[in-house]
């Protein structure tokens, strides 16, 4: 069965469905509602026994580079910082195939957003490879 | 599996001979790395045995089959490595208290220079009789991982210590460990090992072996501290902030022991840092509800605290910022305020700093500024239930905020 990385990004990705405000700003209880939806998909994926991990990353971000001989490693936020990609979090799922993969993502992205509708929000889908072959 | 589980087999009592069998062979002069193998492999051994023939001396059992263990690995390297034989002739020491051997163990794990994570591995795998799997579990990495960080720690000791224990220094190492194991029990999910609940027995048996007041101390703040677990999380696992706690769900028993070990190691009048935090804790649990915060106390026992450092910005900057919320309740928010801003430099980064002047603006009445520093702590936080929890305060006191700007 392949495992599938559904990533969340904090910014980047395709123009968005329709632009929205960080979630500090949202009424509280449509944040409720964010977080239940979270919490519910990670318990559908465990029922189904579809889920292998989740994760959320903190959004600061260092690139670090080796600095040459004698020298400390070079380390920047790197270049725009401000509108580069930057993953926020993942599911990794382990599932029959990749539509599957296709639409629990489509799913994931129909999570509760402001005014209680949904975020319309876009989920990278990374297929993971496995470390063996699977075939002789 | 095994039906009908003897009283042995509850692993809980055969995890609390590990610290006495395992003294008893490190103290006879056995190597620290092979004797706690060897005992691994005596309680495998146990579980297997056990069930049909219940040994009427438990620990002696588990030494002798432990010996016999070291007997063979070192019969193997014998052609490579020739050993001393005289340790064996050795005679084992009269039966020590429980205590003692928990205290002589922990000072084995957690010499000075062992790194924080090594020295917490090694603890709760050689006194605390956890196996390699739990630990891994607890700390989230692989079972190989934390095999390898063990088997590297265990390298580097050699034998029993070298000099004396009785520094204080050395205890007070001893205890940063219990206490990071206590605090790696709250970071987890409840479903694992209750790395807490270990913490506080190991304490426990550390009391009964010194009578250093800041053993008990440490022994008071977590039990103070713990006393609280049942109320700190919802139904839905979301953090309940101290001042919106059910009290009624809070652990009386607990409480109660918590502030008879604290009053026993205050009379002795050597205070101290596990003392000092203790006694805060006390101060709350005390309390029937928030409004009832004796603060201007909570503020005296901070000022005693933040003055064990010389320089409490740069050595003890979590005090300084736990005395500010401190102020911020006796001498008013802005006067809080003004205590984090000396921590700026120290802690402008770290996800506390922000959330406590949140707290201190909400204080003030000022729900625009408690939005921005709540959002701006989120950010920040490096734990799930936390980073949550901080969106949750934010969105709601800007909305508090916006529906307040619309009455006027």
């Amino acid at each position: 069965m392949p495992k599938y990385l559904l990533l969340k990004h904090y910014r980047g990705g395709p123009e968005p469905h329709h632009p929205f405000p960080p979630m500090d700003e949202w009424a509280p209880e449509d944040v409720e509602a964010h977080m239940a939806f979270q919490r519910h998909v990670t318990e559908l994926l465990e029922e189904n026994g579809e889920y292998v991990d989740v994760r959320g990353l903190t959004p600061a971000r260092t690139w670090v580079r080796y600095g040459g001989p004698d020298a400390a490693p070079v380390t920047t936020d790197g270049p725009h910082p401000e509108i580069s990609d930057l993953v926020a979090g993942w599911w990794m799922i382990d599932v029959d195939s990749r539509e599957r993969a296709v639409e629990l993502a489509a799913y994931v992205s129909s999570e509760v957003g402001p005014g209680g509708e949904p975020l319309y929000e876009w989920i990278d889908v990374r297929e993971v490879m496995s470390a063996a072959s699977s075939e002789d | 599996m095994i039906d009908e589980p003897t009283r042995w087999l509850d692993e809980g009592a055969l995890r609390v001979l590990v610290p006495r069998v395992l003294a008893g062979l490190v103290r006879r002069g056995e190597d620290f790395d092979a004797a706690e193998d060897a005992l691994q492999e005596a309680l495998l051994e146990a579980l297997r045995v056990w069930p049909e023939h219940p040994p009427r001396d438990p620990p002696a059992w588990l030494t002798t089959v432990a010996t016999r263990r070291l007997v063979d690995a070192r019969r193997s390297e014998a052609a490579s490595h020739r050993r001393e034989e005289a340790t064996h002739a050795e005679p084992q020491p009269s039966v020590t208290e429980e205590g003692d051997d928990t205290l002589f163990l922990l000072f084995c794990c957690c010499p000075p220079d062992l790194a924080p994570a090594s020295q917490v591995a090694l603890a709760l795998r050689a006194v605390g009789g956890l196996a390699t799997k739990e630990i891994a579990d607890a700390f989230y990495v692989p079972e190989a991982t934390m095999a390898q960080r063990i088997s590297r720690a265990k390298r580097a000791l050699a034998g029993p210590p070298a000099r004396r224990l009785d520094q204080p220094g050395d205890l007070a190492v001893v205890l940063r460990v219990l206490y990071l194991v206590y605090t790696a029990g709250h970071t987890g999910s409840p479903a694992r090992v209750d790395l807490a609940r270990e913490a506080i027995r190991l304490a426990r048996q550390l009391t009964l072996a010194t009578e250093e007041p800041e053993a008990r101390g440490l022994l008071a703040l977590m039990l103070l501290n713990r006393a609280r677990l049942p109320a700190r999380f919802d139904s839905e696992g979301r953090i309940v902030t101290l001042e919106r706690q059910d009290r009624g769900l809070w652990d009386t028993r607990e409480i109660a022991e918590g502030v008879r070990v604290l009053q026993s190691a205050l009379a002795a009048r050597r205070p101290g840092r596990y003392q000092i935090e203790a006694a805060i804790a006390a101060l709350h649990d005390d309390t029937a509800s928030a409004e009832e915060t004796d603060w201007p106390q909570i503020l005296a026992w901070y000022d005693d605290l933040v003055a064990l450092t010389d320089d409490p910005v740069r050595q003890d900057p979590a005090s300084v910022l736990g005395r500010a919320v401190a102020v911020g309740h006796v001498l008013g928010s802005a006067a809080g305020l003004f205590e984090t801003d000396r921590l700026r430099e120290v802690l402008g980064d770290r996800h506390r700093w922000h959330a406590v002047r949140g707290h201190l603006h909400e204080l003030d009445g000022d729900l625009p500024a408690a939005a921005t520093a709540y959002a701006e702590s989120a950010q920040r936080a490096t734990n799930v239930a936390e980073r949550d929890h901080l969106v949750r305060q934010a969105a709601r006191a800007r909305a508090a905020g916006s529906a307040r700007r619309a009455q006027r």
